[in-house]
């Protein structure tokens, strides 16, 4: 979408359009020669949870910088409720961000960490150390009000980093990588917590994370950048079971690319036939590991796609198998339910409506 | 593990070193000081005169003011010059970053007595400044008051002591993490608030590092008043050059040498408990 030369009230009522808190109209970002952003464009609608995901160098950090302000686009707008926001400078944004590494001031207590940002907007004195409290009670960090941060572990580091941003009642929360520097468990931990702080606030999050897992656990929707680029904007479930092009298909879970020939609504890759709806030429279907089944007991179903193939390697992951077939020189992965161990070569089937045409 | 040989071997040289060249002068001096000149000659005969006489006279305790006046001045002065540099190099200066900073290193590299004489012939009755003001005509015959004076004093010493201010300021700037002061804005602090709130509480150290060297440092100086300061700008160290030289009181000069270093020692330890307090990483 471009809106050249567009003047103020029309981009105006575009941003104003349907219930976006947020739009990101046409925004490229340059650092000298090199192109971190081209032209992305997208919204968010309040009270949602969009994680901007995607490899480092990918430009998603950026994108979250030019939104809290720390860097101007070179070209595009930034609307915020109806307002121009990519001419405000940060301090007047109504957006707060959770660092990466936190960036709790050292020489301020717990309490005063949180308290910062009320204080610097001239929130009246009284009301400060009840919002406060409240903030850190949100966090489970009230105990550790009198500390400083160099005192805390890294969890316990993040929750004041939220509490910190929480506390200015932001319209959106910018949260980047918050979780990368935890360890696993502690992770887990921080994301279901994150999840439900986010549904009591109400408050829409903007995340930014190179995990495809986490983002797919957190989001209400993924914005998947490549490049600087946007790949693909769409819930976790969707954009699982119908991506948009083969990198997105590999980026998210595991895929099996198939390079296809379609002749008379007939799709044909190596040895395996299916029937396919697309125009006649070469196709690349997407094809997840999951959707491969091992031959039904019983008869199998009406459209069922079989082949027989070699099972060259098995690996025992608890409640399922991953299987690498072979057939006909083509390797295959499929991911089937624990049944012991396979050997030589089984009847698999799958369902042509699984096999997803996708943009190279 | 290291053997003990080895650890004598290493540890030698520094302690015969510290041992002959610092506290053997220092114990020397200490003992001078309880020491009085008798017919022309040191007696060993033990007692507080010399301390006595330090503060019965005035000259000296007002000297001794005049001089940390001065070198408070001179403090002052170079945080004034030194904060906003190294603030405007660590924060703004991008590209020319490496050059500004030679710029304030080069200067290091010329001699003290250089500098001292480069401002006897700017501020000198014939001098440049005095060129140029009745040049542009703001005055009519040379002013005589800017060189041999305590202000010429102050000058010199703040052009050569400001980069001492400058570089441990410039080092805590650095050390700042920039993702603070990114945060400070996104909390709704804007660029003065930001400054006052966390730069300068975690520039604290460094500033402190910078205004202990200038303070300290002025407190020794002896040259600047010898080569721009005339009578009126004496400075203690001066009192204590010509005690032991023409006046040969070495008694009282250590005497004097040892309330300074007193001061100097107690000075330093304080700054180092203050460094340590504010420093948080």
């Amino acid at each position: 979408m471009t809106l050249p030369g567009s003047s103020q009230p029309q981009a105006a009522a575009i941003a104003g359009s349907g219930d976006a808190l947020l739009a990101v109209r046409n925004v490229a970002k340059s650092f000298g020669a090199r192109e971190v952003l081209r032209h992305i464009s997208l919204e968010i609608s309040s009270g949602e949870f969009l994680t901007l995901l995607g490899e480092s160098g990918s430009g998603k950090t950026t994108l979250l910088r030019l939104i809290a302000g720390f860097e101007q686009p070179s070209t595009g707008e930034i609307w915020m409720s109806g307002e121009r926001l990519d001419i405000l400078p940060p301090y007047k944004r109504r957006v707060n961000t959770v660092f990466q590494n936190y960036a709790l001031f050292p020489h301020l207590t717990v309490q005063e960490n949180v308290g910062y940002g009320l204080q610097v907007s001239g929130v009246a004195k009284a009301e400060i150390p009840g919002r406060v409290t409240n903030a850190l009670d949100m966090v489970k960090m009230r105990e550790f009000a009198a500390s400083r941060p160099a005192k805390l572990s890294g969890g316990q580091q993040q929750r004041v980093a939220l509490a910190r941003a929480l506390v200015n009642r932001p319209k959106l929360l910018l949260l980047d990588e918050p979780l990368s520097a935890l360890d696993a468990n502690l992770r887990k931990q921080m994301q279901s917590e994150l999840k439900s702080l986010q549904r009591e606030l109400g408050i829409t999050f903007l995340f930014v994370t190179h995990d495809q897992d986490e983002a797919m656990a957190l989001s209400d929707r993924i914005a998947l950048l490549k490049d600087g680029a946007l790949e693909q904007i769409a819930s976790p479930r969707e954009i699982y079971a119908h991506p948009a092009t083969s990198y997105t298909a590999e980026f998210i879970g595991q895929t099996n690319l198939l390079r296809a020939e379609i002749r008379n609504g007939v799709a044909a890759c190596g040895s395996l036939r299916w029937s396919a709806s697309q125009p006649a030429g070469a196709v690349l279907f997407s094809l997840r590991p999951e959707a491969l089944h091992l031959a039904p007991d019983g008869p199998f179903p009406s459209d069922a796609i079989r082949f027989r193939a070699v099972v060259r390697q098995q690996i025992f992951s608890g409640s399922s198998e991953h299987l690498e077939l072979e057939l006909a020189g083509q390797v295959l992965r499929a991911r089937i339910p624990a049944r012991g161990a396979l050997a030589g070569e089984q009847e698999f089937w799958f369902s042509p409506a699984d096999a997803v045409a996708v943009q190279e | 593990m290291y053997s003990r040989a080895y650890k004598w071997i290493v540890s030698a040289p520094p302690i015969l070193w510290v041992g002959i060249f610092l506290l053997l002068p220092y114990a020397l001096m200490f003992a001078h000081s309880f020491w009085v000149v008798r017919d022309g000659m040191i007696a060993h005969e033990w007692n507080l005169q010399n301390y006595a006489k330090l503060f019965q006279n005035p000259v000296y305790l007002e000297v001794l003011f005049r001089t940390m006046r001065i070198a408070a001045a001179v403090t002052l002065l170079s945080l004034l010059l030194g904060y906003p540099l190294a603030y405007y190099m660590s924060f703004h200066a991008n590209m020319r970053k490496d050059l500004l900073y030679q710029l304030v290193i080069v200067p290091l590299w010329v001699s003290y007595l250089v500098r001292g004489y480069a401002w006897k012939t700017i501020l000198g009755s014939e001098g440049v400044l005095n060129g140029f003001l009745q040049y542009i005509h703001v005055t009519k015959e040379p002013v005589s008051f800017f060189l041999y004076s305590p202000f010429a004093v102050v000058l010199m010493l703040t052009h050569i002591y400001t980069p001492f201010v400058f570089l441990p300021l410039y080092a805590s700037l650095e050390h700042i993490p920039r993702n603070l002061v990114e945060a400070s804005q996104d909390l709704g602090a804007g660029s003065r608030a930001t400054f006052f709130r966390v730069i300068l509480p975690l520039s604290l150290p460094g500033l402190l590092a910078g205004a202990t060297f200038a303070f300290v440092l002025t407190l020794g100086d002896f040259l600047a008043p010898l080569l721009v300061g005339g009578p009126s700008s004496i400075m203690i160290a001066n009192i204590v050059q010509s005690l032991f030289g023409t006046a040969y009181d070495w008694p009282l000069g250590a005497a004097i040498s040892v309330c300074i270093l007193l001061l100097t020692i107690s000075l330093l330890f304080l700054t180092e408990r203050l460094e340590k307090r504010w420093s948080f990483r």
